[in-house]
This record gives structure tokens, sequence and C-alpha cells, in this order.
């Protein structure tokens, strides 16, 4: 098992393309590390260079303590399951598995045990006789990960392995691969764009954006202490809500006002905004951070509440998203499917201070 | 007289499409006023009528006819039976060309084939593919006729010593020290494969075009995967790609070989058959148009249909396979 460790490294494609720029990154022994980011920021691109699939413009890449840089893909120490399976059309199953073993020269007998070993794991053991074309979407990707078992590589790379599967599957087999990586105990990069898949399977996750780094934290954190708006939004779904507002100070306290609502910054911010009195900033919440008025004391309303008119009712059964309109501005919240609204209705919400966030207008950063 | 034949030209490019026009809406005005029941099933019979009256008139006609001609005479005057298939598998200059054919048959498919998919396979993996592939598929775009004149010249001899004017010789003599120029086409032991090697300039680039269109459709992802698990790029080519052009390559080659059975022009152009390079087919021209014997001339044309005809059956089937 091995350790990757990215340092600087930066790919520019044919017509000055850049793809990822500057990129740093240590994947530890037995990690299991999400990239993750809208299409075309980088992410496969990221994963296709440590297969050694594309050549990297600059910095350097380790597997182990080995510098890779110059190692063709065969001899890296990897596997790779690819978004479209990739499995090799005119071989069965058993061959689509064994091949890789068979050019590494491995007994066969040896083959043989591993990839009914594989097999097994992956329950495809009455398929083995199968062409790929005879095999369901589910059954072919269990195949290209089997594929990529047998070898029993350092590294794991997973280049969006779930995205052509449907819902109910890929939910099915999230949680096959987080057991997976269990049992493996191996190191593995997984490339999406899903954040869900993200939240749900990392250890950390490597957030990404036009081929730059824009966050690297175990999900939580990435929930929670996004550092910059864009984070805010890519993480969580409903994403979180933001609003333009302005930073006011009125005797001690400071406030995030617009046309339409004042609410407090938390009260451990205060250092923070001090230097954005007066200036214009964007006040986030998530849509589950605002609390029906009607359940808050109404002590505890003060200088958090926010008076908006319903839109639309989405009803999930388990709970319902409210799209909320205050003067220009409009946001989304996610309340228990008990809440009675109509639509048109004037509702009051409560913010939860704790849990908002404020970002610089310009630059995006998150200042709390 | 030139009045009269340029009022047919006339007639023919404006005449007949207009005679199609006029047919298909008179049939559709009919097909109209007729039940609905009748409408279905009388519409799609009635569209194919001009198409299937042509194919009668231009190749099944012919057809019967030939094998009819096949049976009698040389100037179709009487039935003689078989004797012109005797004729056409015991002459010995019938004979000399079977040989060819089949040397043509194994040289020239062969060759056609494998450098096509080797230049595709390469010309895959560089920047200058395009142009790459526009020189060798170049010849293809040159009449046989005047591929043949080419290659006349490159191949002209002179007698050692005297400068040779021939491309290929004084290539050789140019680069070989103490290289004795060939007469390439006069020397019985060399001429045919001289002959075909320009059938195979002319052809590798054809079966070039169609196999880079198949190695375009096995997924990049494969063969990533393929170099992923361990494959050198040799084992690539002989365990991925291969296969997976297994139908294309067949089809290709069928092609080839339908191509070869019918090889004429090269022959007929460089050499007319003589010195031991002559072809079925150019027996056939010569049997039709310098001895006028309609019999023999018939019968290798039927013999030459009947060996086409397998190949032809292949190449359908696998055709239907691949849509399938």
């Amino acid at each position: 098992m091995a350790e990757v460790t990215l340092k600087n490294v930066t790919k520019v494609f044919e017509g000055n393309v850049l793809a990822v720029k500057d990129f740093n990154l240590t994947v530890a022994d037995k990690e299991f590390v999400v990239l993750v980011g809208p299409s075309g920021c980088g992410k496969s691109t990221t994963l296709r260079c440590i297969a050694g699939l594309e050549e990297i413009t600059s910095g350097e890449i380790y597997i182990g303590d080995r510098l890779v840089n110059d190692v063709p893909p065969k001899d890296r120490d990897i596997a790779m399951v690819f978004q479209n399976y990739a499995l090799y059309p005119h071989m069965n199953v058993y061959k689509n598995l064994s091949f890789g073993l068979e050019l590494r020269k491995i007994p066969k007998d040896e083959i043989d045990r591993r990839v009914r070993e594989a097999a097994r794991i992956l329950d495809i053991e009455h398929l083995l006789d199968r062409k790929p074309k005879a095999l369901s979407g589910g059954q072919r990707q269990r195949v290209a990960v089997g594929r990529a078992i047998v070898r029993n590589p350092a590294v794991f790379l997973f280049d969006e392995p779930l995205s052509n599967l449907d819902a109910k599957l890929r939910v099915q087999m999230r949680t096959e691969l987080a057991k997976l990586h269990q049992s493996l105990q191996a190191t593995m990069i997984y490339v999406t764009h899903d954040q869900v898949e993200a939240m749900t399977m990392g250890n950390r996750i490597v957030v990404m954006k036009d081929g730059i780094i824009q966050q690297v934290s175990d999900p939580l954190t990435l929930y929670n202490h996004p550092v910059n708006k864009f984070v805010a939004g890519f993480i969580g779904s409903p994403p979180m809500n933001f609003i333009e507002v302005e930073v006011v100070r009125q005797g001690n306290d400071y406030y995030v006002k617009n046309g339409n609502f004042t609410v407090l910054v938390k009260k451990d911010a205060y250092e923070k905004v001090k230097d954005y009195e007066g200036k214009k900033a964007i006040f986030g919440f998530r849509p589950e951070d605002l609390i029906d008025e009607n359940i808050v004391k109404p002590e505890e309303k003060e200088g958090k509440l926010i008076k908006a008119r319903v839109e639309v009712i989405e009803p999930l059964g388990s709970e319902i998203y409210l799209y909320l309109t205050s003067g220009k501005d409009s946001f989304v919240t996610r309340v228990p499917s008990h809440y009675k609204a109509e639509l048109g209705q004037e509702v009051g919400f409560v913010v939860d201070l704790e849990k908002s966030h404020l970002f610089d207008i310009e630059t995006e950063e998150a200042i709390y | 007289m030139y009045l009269k034949t340029l009022l047919y030209g006339v007639l023919a490019v404006v005449g007949v499409p207009v005679v199609l026009i006029l047919y298909s809406y008179l049939i559709e005005k009919l097909v109209d006023i007729l039940k609905p029941e009748v409408r279905r099933w009388l519409r799609p019979w009635l569209w194919i009528i001009p198409a299937v009256a042509f194919l009668g008139v231009f190749l099944i006609y012919p057809v019967i006819n030939t094998i009819i001609l096949s049976l009698k005479n040389a100037d179709s005057t009487k039935f003689v039976g078989l004797k012109n298939y005797l004729f056409v598998f015991t002459d010995r200059n019938m004979l000399i060309a079977m040989r060819n054919n089949l040397l043509w048959l194994v040289i020239f498919t062969f060759f056609t084939v494998t450098l096509g998919l080797v230049i595709a396979v390469l010309t895959d993996r560089v920047k200058y593919e395009k142009v790459a592939k526009a020189f060798v598929f170049m010849p293809m775009a040159i009449s046989f006729v005047a591929a043949g004149v080419i290659w006349k010249f490159m191949y002209e001899f002179r007698p050692k010593g005297t400068a040779q004017i021939g491309t290929v010789n004084a290539i050789l003599t140019g680069l070989i020290p103490g290289f004795k120029p060939q007469a390439w086409l006069f020397n019985p032991a060399i001429n045919n494969f001289a002959l075909i090697v320009v059938g195979i300039w002319m052809w590798t680039g054809f079966c070039m075009v169609v196999l880079s269109a198949g190695l375009k459709g096995i997924p990049t992802t494969i063969l990533e995967a393929a170099r992923i698990d361990g494959a050198t790029e040799w084992k690539i080519f002989w365990r991925i790609i291969v296969p997976l052009l297994k139908s294309t390559i067949t089809v290709i080659a069928t092609t080839m070989v339908i191509n070869v059975l019918k090889v004429f022009d090269i022959v007929y152009v460089m050499t007319n058959g003589n010195l031991g390079t002559e072809v079925i087919a150019n027996r056939m021209y010569k049997e039709m148009f310098s001895f006028h014997n309609f019999g023999r001339a018939s019968a290798i044309a039927t013999v030459l249909l009947l060996a086409i005809t397998p190949m032809m059956l292949i190449n359908i089937k696998r055709f239907g396979q691949k849509r399938g």
C-alpha cells in the first residue's frame, strides 16, 4: 500500500488550456480521498495524471517513495475504474479480470484463485462466462471494479465510476465501494462531480474549480466551515442561500442588513467583520439553518428574524422545500413535512446565527 | 448527326428525372384513391418498381445472357455444351492466368490489409495523421491506367552501365554498389510481383481508411484500461485492437479478394498479360475483343462471377452482423 503525493502539479493542454494549476496534495496510505468539482474543473485530469495517462506539464508525482513522472501507467502499481467501465468487449468476464494478471506473468493457478476471490467479493461468480455485452450496467460496474481488485494494486483510482448507473444502484454501489475500502485497506482516489458521493464516501474531500484546489478537508469541516462562497455553494443540497448585504454597526453590535431584513453577526465573529463596516458582503445560510418562528421564544427572535413570502412548495414526503422571496432576494428552506404553508403566505424564519456565514463580495473568501 | 447525339444526351439527362418524378407523382395520385388496406401493401411495390426494372435490364438480364452465351460457340450461332468451360480449365494461358490470380490473391490481399492496418494504427498516434493518410490514400484518386503508366516509368530498364531513367533501378543502382539493373516487367521471375506491388500501392490507402474508421470506433478508455492493466503497445495491438477489428478486417479482406479476382487494368496497361503475367480478367478481355470469341469470354466471365459470389455473400453477411 502506498501514499500518493502531488507536488506543484500543473497540466496545460495543447492550445494553452490550463487544466490543473499548482496542485499540492498528499494522500495518506489507506486513505479514501475524493476529488470533487463541477465538470471541467480538472479533477479527472488530475486523476489521469496520477494514472500516467496524461503527462504533467510541471511538478512531481510520487507513489510511495517513488517519483513516477516518467513511469508508464503499467509500472505505477495502480488500477483504475473508468466511468464507462472500459471492459474488453471481446473477452468474457473471467478474461477481463485475468487479462492484467496474465500480462504480468502471474502463474495460472494464482490467477484463477484471485479471479474467483474477486468474483466472490463482488458477487459476480455466476457471470464469469459472459461477455460484457450480456451484462447490465451494474454488473459491468462490478466487473470493472473486479478488474482493479484482482491486480491488488497500491492505489485504486476511480473516475466517476457510478455516474452511468441509475439512482438506486448508485446508492447501493456507493456503500459497497465504501465497504470495499474498509476490507481492502487500500489507498483510493475517487473522482466525482456528485457532492453527495463525495460527502458520503471520502475520508477527505478535495474541492476543485478551474483547475485549482479550493479546499481540502474532511466532509464535516467542508460542510460547516467552507473557505469560500464556491465551496459553500457546491457542497450541500439544496445549496446554501446567498444574499447581498451591508455590514453595519449599531452600538456595540454588528449586523448584516439589506432592504428587507437586519440580522445580527454572530458574536465571536465581531473581530473579523470590523473592517467590513459600511461595506457590502454576501450573507450565507443553509436551507436547514432557518427555524420556523412559531417554535422560537419571542426573546430569541430578536435580530435573527427574516420575513418572506412563499413562492413554491416542494413536498418531498420526509420534508418540504420552501422557495421564499424577501424583497428582490430569494432563498430556500427545508421544513418538516407537517409544516403548514400556502402559496403567497407571509412566513417568518429565524436564522441559526452560529451556522451562518459571511463572504467577501470581491474575493468571495469566507469572512466567517 | 452531332445534333442528334446532343438531342439524345439532353433527352437522357433531363428526360429520365422528369419521367421518374412524373411516375412518382402519378403513383401517389393513384394510391390515394385506393382503399387504405390496398394502399399499404401496394405503395412500396410501386416505389420499388423503377429500381427493380433498372437492375433487371442492366444487371440480371446480362448475367443470364452471359451464361447462355457461355454455352454457345464463338459467334453464338450454336450450342456447344460445356466446351468453353473445358477450355477455361485446361488452356495453358488460362492456367497461367489462374496461377497468377492465385498469386495476386495471396500476396496482394495480405499486404494491402496488413499495411493498411499498420499504417492506420501508426498514423492514429501522430499529430500529422491527416497529412500522412492523405499521402497513402492519394494513389486511390489516380485512374488505374494512369497508375500503370506511372509505374511503367518507375520500372523502366536500361542495360547496365548506361544511365538508369527508371526510378526503381536508379535508386537501387545508386544505393547498392554493383546492383544489376532489373528488367522488372520482363523478367518472368519477378514481373508478377512487380505488378502486384502496383496494386498494393493503389489499394493500401483504401484499406487504411476503412480500418482507421474501425479503429476510431474503439473507445480510447479500453486502450487506456489495457495500458494500466500492464499491456505494452505491442500486446494492445494483438490482444485488443486486432480482435476488436476482426469483422472490419474480414470485410476489407474479402473486398480485396473480390478486387483481385477482377484485376485487369494494371496488367492490361503494363504488360498486357505477356511474359507470364496473364490474369483471368485480361484473358476474358482478349477472348472478347481481340479474338471475338463470345463463348469463351462469357465462360470466363461466368467462372469469375461464381468465384466472387461467395466472397460477396460473406461480406453482406458480415455487414449485416455489424449493423445488428
